[in-house]
């Protein structure tokens, strides 16, 4: 079965100042039609590089693309000119951004904004693309779309504006959607509407959404799948099932860990990740998180993991998984039931 | 109620400033009369400053020129005897203010243009063309830059008249030597201002949608990065329509930008005045505009006065 998304062997850099920033190793994943894939890491994991790289949004230079492929719909992404990207963008492939405050324009109505895609994509005249528009300003909750329509930004709340994003992502029923961080600026209860709202559209439109977050209770009642990046690399991806019961990375362990646990009895010490992200200027031969991880081997320092395929689906990148490392104890995380 | 509002605020700024300016001029030493007074006899001397109502009292003085100010009188000029200070402004200020017009227009259209393409074209080529262009334009001053055109286009090629005014043709040289400096300015600040709305997150999303790099600047970019520019381009408004004094000098228009200068020199009180008020008027009316404009071009500012 071909798969609506396929990225192989991603490689990305930055030219700085510093030097050349690995941002993106080596990454490689697929998402199937009507799939939700979850993204999850840290801040400078290479999450919103790698997606906004699908899109071509990496602004060349600074950056570089250093190889792999993008392949959407049997396309490859990173080979077609920008005249032909244009076409994909924002008709089968939507985006959402973290930061709803500013990614409106503050000049122009917010029905402008929803319209302007129908309008290069679809030809539609000016009266259908007002219909569409408040349509649209309907299907993603806003009351009173036709006053809603003639409105600037500024007089939308924070949740209405990410609701009016979301509407400017999905006008032309993209077949992809990628939402990068769509809740982290939002204040928590508004963080749970508008994941409801994701959701409920995804199950009525069948659209495939990548899901970039750091919140993993986001991730364990939205995705299908998980995809853990860290330091620019993939370390973990499994089904959900696989990533929340039976984590393979110590990273993963680690994040699930650092989760608060809100039905507690008595009050515990929340358990970070010691140590900090790996220098991207310069990353270590061996495995990223290898400074910061507990069970860290000799081999971990000096050679990279290969991929440990746990069962079907679920790759772990740790020298943990060979049969020749030790067993260790894995720690019970939170999040899970016992 | 806002315009209402501001309305007699801007009565109260012209008043300020006609009273400042009566004030600093009576500081300055000296009076029409005094190269007069050596030559003329003392009694001939009297009856003229009795003519301008200059033997009165200073706070008596400033009363009558309130009074007048306010009947739109600005008095007769003591200099050129047989005119007054509303003839000279309403035979000088057509030329000045068409030679001002001209001007702003080229320097905001051709300003505009070159900074938003060395926006787009950040450290390439065309942006250092650009800013090359603009540097030139700021440092090399107008009393250089008249001379050169005139030798070039009138002189060396005879196509256009060296001096004078009259038609269209009269003005091409003084208009461009007027605009280059402005259009340097405006060149530079769109350009920083263009380059910090590209990088805006709702560049981003525009980008996402599809949408050409042309239509992103048209549509999201130059809206948002003109605000600057547009508080910039009041007060430039006002010192080209009312006069430059170097331009006309150098080309023999028949501007008012001279009776600014020759006014001081003369202490031809009833002038300085005149033409200060006159040119104070429009700029209080200008910014008056351009606060309007900016609520049409960014829907975020409202014009609303305190307590409304």
């Amino acid at each position: 079965m071909s798969h609506l998304l396929k990225v192989n062997n991603l490689k990305i850099n930055f030219k700085t100042y510093g030097g050349e920033v690995k941002a993106v190793r080596d990454v490689s994943f697929h998402v199937d039609k009507g799939e939700v894939l979850a993204i999850v890491g840290e801040s400078g994991s290479g999450k919103s590089v790698t997606v906004q790289s699908i899109m071509g949004l990496i602004p060349t230079p600074p950056g570089i693309i250093k190889g792999g492929s993008i392949q959407f719909q049997g396309k490859e992404l990173l080979k077609q000119p920008k005249k032909e990207l244009r076409k994909i963008k924002g008709s089968k492939i939507g985006m959402i951004f973290q930061d709803p405050m500013t990614s409106l324009n503050p000049t122009m109505r917010v029905g402008k904004q929803i319209e302007e895609g129908l309008i290069i994509h679809q030809h539609a005249s000016k009266a259908e693309a007002k219909k569409r528009a408040i349509e649209m300003i309907k299907l993603v909750g806003i009351p009173n779309p036709e006053e809603r329509y003639n409105q600037y930004p500024h007089e939308y709340s924070g949740g209405m504006r990410q609701r009016a994003m979301i509407a400017i992502a999905l006008a032309c029923n993209p077949e992809l959607l990628i939402a990068d961080e769509p809740t982290t600026a939002l204040d928590v209860t508004i963080q749970a509407q508008v994941l409801e709202l994701m959701k409920q559209i995804q199950e009525e439109t069948k659209t495939s959404i990548i899901l970039i977050t750091h919140d993993l209770g986001v991730v364990a009642e939205t995705a299908k799948r998980v995809i853990v990046m860290y330091g620019g690399m993939m370390v973990e991806s499994g089904t959900v099932f696989d990533i929340f019961e039976n984590p393979k990375h110590p990273y993963t362990w680690g994040l699930l860990n650092s989760i608060p646990n809100i039905d507690e009895e008595e009050k515990k010490q929340l358990e970070p990740i010691d140590g900090s992200p790996p220098d991207l200027f310069a990353p270590p031969k061996g495995c990223p998180f290898a400074p910061r991880c507990k069970y860290a081997m000799e081999v971990c320092i000096e050679e990279m993991p290969g991929e440990y395929e746990i069962d079907g689906g679920h790759v772990a990148k740790c020298w943990l998984n060979d049969p020749r490392a030790p067993k260790v104890e894995e720690p019970v995380a939170l999040g899970r039931e016992e | 109620m806002y315009i209402v509002k501001r309305f007699f605020t801007m009565l109260l700024t012209i008043w300020v400033i006609a009273s400042l300016t009566f004030v600093i001029m009576k500081f300055i030493p000296g009076d029409p009369f005094a190269s007069d007074a050596d030559v003329l006899p003392e009694e001939v001397v009297e009856n003229m400053r009795a003519k301008y109502n200059l033997d009165e009292p200073i706070p008596i003085q400033y009363v009558l020129y309130i009074k007048n100010l306010v009947m739109f009188d600005l008095g007769p000029s003591i200099e050129s005897e047989t005119r007054t200070v509303n003839d000279i402004i309403s035979s000088g200020f057509p030329a000045s203010a068409t030679l001002g017009l001209q001007s702003l227009l080229i320097a905001i259209i051709f300003g505009l243009l070159l900074g938003i393409i060395a926006a787009l074209y950040h450290n390439r080529f065309l942006d250092y063309v650009s800013m090359v262009i603009a540097i030139v334009g700021i440092s090399v001053p107008s009393f250089i830059l008249a001379p050169l055109l005139i030798n070039y286009f009138s002189v060396k090629w005879g196509m256009l008249p060296v001096a004078s005014w009259g038609s269209f043709q009269h003005s091409i040289l003084p208009t461009l030597a007027l605009a280059t400096t402005p259009l340097a300015v405006v060149a530079r600040f769109m350009r920083s201002s263009m380059l910090e709305v590209m990088n805006q997150n709702y560049i981003k999303t525009a980008d996402a949608k599809g949408l050409s790099s042309f239509k992103i600047v048209l549509k999201h970019g130059i809206r948002n990065a003109i605000l600057p520019v547009v508080s910039f381009i009041g007060p430039l408004f006002v010192s080209l329509i009312t006069g430059t004094f170097v331009i006309e000098k150098i080309f023999a228009i028949p501007g008012i930008g001279k009776y600014f200068v020759d006014s001081i020199f003369n202490r031809d009180y009833p002038v300085i005045m005149g033409t200060t008020v006159f040119f104070s008027v429009i700029l209080v009316f200008t910014l008056f505009l351009i606060d309007i404009s900016y609520r049409f071009i960014d829907p975020r500012i409202k014009l609303t006065s305190k307590g409304d």
